[in-house]
């Protein structure tokens, strides 16, 4: 069966600087992954590859969505062919009010992918439904699109997003920055609520306490723009006890 | 009549010869003061010719340059063209009272002047005109000093209209909104309003400007509005001319005691816009909010042109305009704020914002301050940028395409200035049409 996710030696550089250095990754369907490493790693470089942000350029390798070829893809239809990334810093984005956002994220993608739109009523219970499991005021979602939000606020924001969209491949990149233990919880609780045989999700993270919430199935150390060690979910535990100084000296 | 040109020095260009005949021709209905009012407004006219460039005012829209012909009087449309135009209004949404000019001249058939509220009088200018109507006259050109050759221009060669009162105290909640439709044929068009609003009187006015058609055709509109003390006056003015059109339109208002101006405008489409505001503070208390946006592509160029006399104290006023400029459209910004002396306690404040979405793409701003009293809080500014390529990608990750991805960000950026229409059915109107407009692009 083809793989959701298919990374291949894949390397990546912003402004001249390469970042990746011949990435592998392989995500089945119903795998979570964690990737955790050290700041400046290049684990953000890798996300916003994968998503197309302009400024990323793919020198070398291949990133495979279900066994289409990303690169070929514009962001909006990666984004319709079912990757979605929770940035690490989500956006404000003053006078788009959230709904308004929410309808033409939910409509486009339908579009694109040739099915019906979302009615208005129906999305609103949707969002409601959501913003229940992550303890979310309706109020905030009032507001422009993550205007004034507090840090916690825009993770979760994010997470609702993704809990509409409904996506193939979740990246979350260091969801859990930002976020009290109560937050973390209930956040966590709705990513869990993702896990699908159909669904991959993969979770960027540089701390081990993320993934008390959120079990994965395979733990990746990355380091110097690529996967160095690949283990268990007690890599993880490993990994809070010795940290990352031994990998970065390996990368230097 | 005399026309002969005072300023003999120069060569007029073909656009002032062939004004100077017309206006020789013009059969001058109406009272003997209309006639001295014309000959006086053409006079004034002719010692200056054309505004261009090296006049302050035109700086940036040099109409001496830009006029090269000047398109015959528009004649009267047939009946079938012009109930063909029956559909074309903008604001079709707004249950507004419509009054409705085709091809420059009034169709009663397409106008709803029944049933009128309580206080509201409403003639056509050409009525006014030709009744001698004493009021009209009295304040036509006068309701402002108005030093400006484009507004003389009118005055001399004004056709058709309105003349709207409120009577004091009454509140009209209808909008009347004033219909123009450009014929099909090439055609200047000369529009003049005169608005009074009485004491303590409430209503609300849309002048939509439209045309189908590709060909030139010129239109120069100027609107009056007197509002009384404590009157207050929501106005909107929309125009989405034709390709090829020259509108150039002057607003004069004069705000008594407490009186208050909300005043929109919004350009959508022609060659070149110029709307010129002339809005003087003269009574204590005294508010106008002045605003505006445009939405131009091609080589579209829309001059916003305004002056802003505060005579009295504690008037306020709010000017802010936003332009999102494609391709190698031009948006120009001129703001002078004068504070007189004696205004103490004004208030002021402009700005003016442009968004380029494309590198051809220009915007120019002026402000002006010129303040003779010392306790007044006056600020203005302005800034040009691009589209947050940061914003496009977020918006393009959750899967909007690049079009919807700007559409909503330029919404936003433009929705500032439309947030301040008080009208709750016209403000959802205006945002439609400019959703619709920011969808429209290739
Ligand atoms: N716009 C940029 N221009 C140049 N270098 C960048 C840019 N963005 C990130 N980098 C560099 O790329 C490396 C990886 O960054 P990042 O992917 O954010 O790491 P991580 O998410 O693992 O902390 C860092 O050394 C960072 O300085
Ligand atoms: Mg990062």
């Amino acid at each position: 069966m083809t793989a959701l996710l298919e990374i291949r030696n894949l390397k990546a550089e912003i402004a001249g600087k390469q970042i990746l250095n011949g990435y592998d990754l392989t995500v089945k369907a119903g795998e979570v992954h964690a990737i955790m490493g050290p700041n400046g790693s290049g684990k953000s470089t890798l996300s916003y590859v994968l998503s197309g942000r302009p400024g990323y350029t793919i020198t070398e390798g291949q990133a495979l969505l279900a066994g289409a070829d990303l690169s070929q893809m514009s962001v909006d239809e990666r984004a319709a062919a079912g990757l979605f990334l929770a940035f690490q810093y989500p956006l404000e984005v003053p006078g788009v009010a959230t709904m308004t956002f929410l309808r033409a994220a939910v409509n486009a993608q339908r579009k694109k992918r040739g099915e019906e739109e979302m009615s208005s009523p129906d999305l609103i219970k949707s969002v409601k439904e959501i913003a229940k499991i992550l303890d979310m005021d309706m109020e905030m979602l009032r507001r422009p699109v993550n205007v004034g939000f507090s840090g916690g606020e825009k993770k979760r924001a994010e997470t609702l997003q993704m809990m509409l969209l409904q996506p193939k491949l979740c990246i979350l990149d260091e969801t859990d920055s930002g976020l009290d233990i109560d937050a973390l919880k209930v956040v966590s609780n709705g990513v869990n609520q993702l896990r699908s045989k159909d669904r991959g999700i993969v979770v960027i993270t540089h701390y081990q306490r993320l993934l008390d919430y959120i079990t994965p199935d395979v733990v990746h150390v990355q380091s110097a723009g690529r996967i160095v060690r690949t283990g268990g979910k007690e890599l993880a535990l490993e990994l809070e006890e010795t940290g990352y100084a031994s990998y970065q000296s390996e990368a230097a | 009549m005399s026309n002969a040109p005072a300023t003999p020095s120069r060569k007029l260009t073909d656009a002032e010869t062939r004004l100077a005949e017309i206006f020789a021709t013009q059969q001058s209905a109406g009272a003997p003061q209309l006639a001295t009012l014309r000959t006086a407004a053409f006079d004034a006219f002719s010692k200056t010719g054309l505004p261009n460039r090296h006049d302050e005012a035109w700086k940036y829209t040099d109409l001496r340059a830009l006029l090269r012909d000047v398109k015959p009087l528009a004649a009267p449309p047939e009946e079938s063209a012009a109930q063909s135009m029956r559909d074309a209004a903008v604001l079709t949404g707004v249950a507004a009272r419509r009054i409705v000019f085709v091809g420059g001249y009034f169709v009663p058939t397409l106008s709803d002047l029944g049933d009128l509220e309580k206080g509201l009088s409403v003639m056509s200018l050409s009525e006014a005109l030709a009744k001698g109507d004493a009021a009209t006259t009295a304040l036509l050109g006068k309701v402002g000093k108005v030093d400006d050759p484009a507004f003389a221009l009118n005055t001399a060669f004004m056709g058709e209209g309105v003349v709207i009162r409120i009577g004091a105290g009454r509140c009209v909640e209808r909008p009347i909104q004033l219909v123009f439709v450009a014929g099909e044929q090439p055609a200047t068009y000369f529009l003049r309003s005169l608005i009074v609003v009485e004491k303590g009187a409430r209503a609300t006015l849309i002048e939509s400007f439209e045309g189908a058609t590709t060909q030139e055709y010129h239109v120069n509109a100027a609107t009056e509005v007197v509002l009384e003390e404590g009157a207050t006056l929501e106005r909107l003015k929309i125009s989405r001319e034709g390709g090829a059109a020259m509108h150039v339109s002057t607003f004069v208002a004069s705000l008594a005691a407490n009186a208050r101006l909300s005043d929109f405008g919004l350009n959508l489409g022609g060659a070149l816009l110029r709307n010129q505001s002339f809005v003087s503070l003269n009574g204590q208390g005294a508010h106008a909010g002045v605003r505006g946006a445009n939405i131009l592509k091609n080589k579209e160029h829309a001059d916003a042109t305004l002056f802003l006399d505060h005579a009295a104290e504690r008037s306020e006023s709010k000017a802010l305009f936003k332009s999102v400029l494609e391709d190698s459209s031009q948006a120009v910004f001129q703001g002078k704020i004068l504070v007189r002396p004696g205004a103490q306690k004004t208030d002021a404040r402009m700005m003016a914002r442009a968004l380029l979405l494309s590198e051809g793409a220009q915007a120019n701003c002026k402000p002006e301050l010129e303040i003779f009293a010392d306790d007044v809080q006056c600020a203005h500014g302005s800034t040009v940028g691009a589209l947050d390529e940061n914003l496009v990608f977020y918006l393009m990750a959750r899967g909007i395409g690049r079009i919807e991805a700007e559409a909503l960000l330029t919404e936003a950026f433009i929705g500032e200035a439309i947030d301040a229409v008080e009208n709750r059915s016209v403000r959802e109107a205006l945002a439609a049409l400019v959703a619709e407009r920011l969808r429209a692009r290739k």
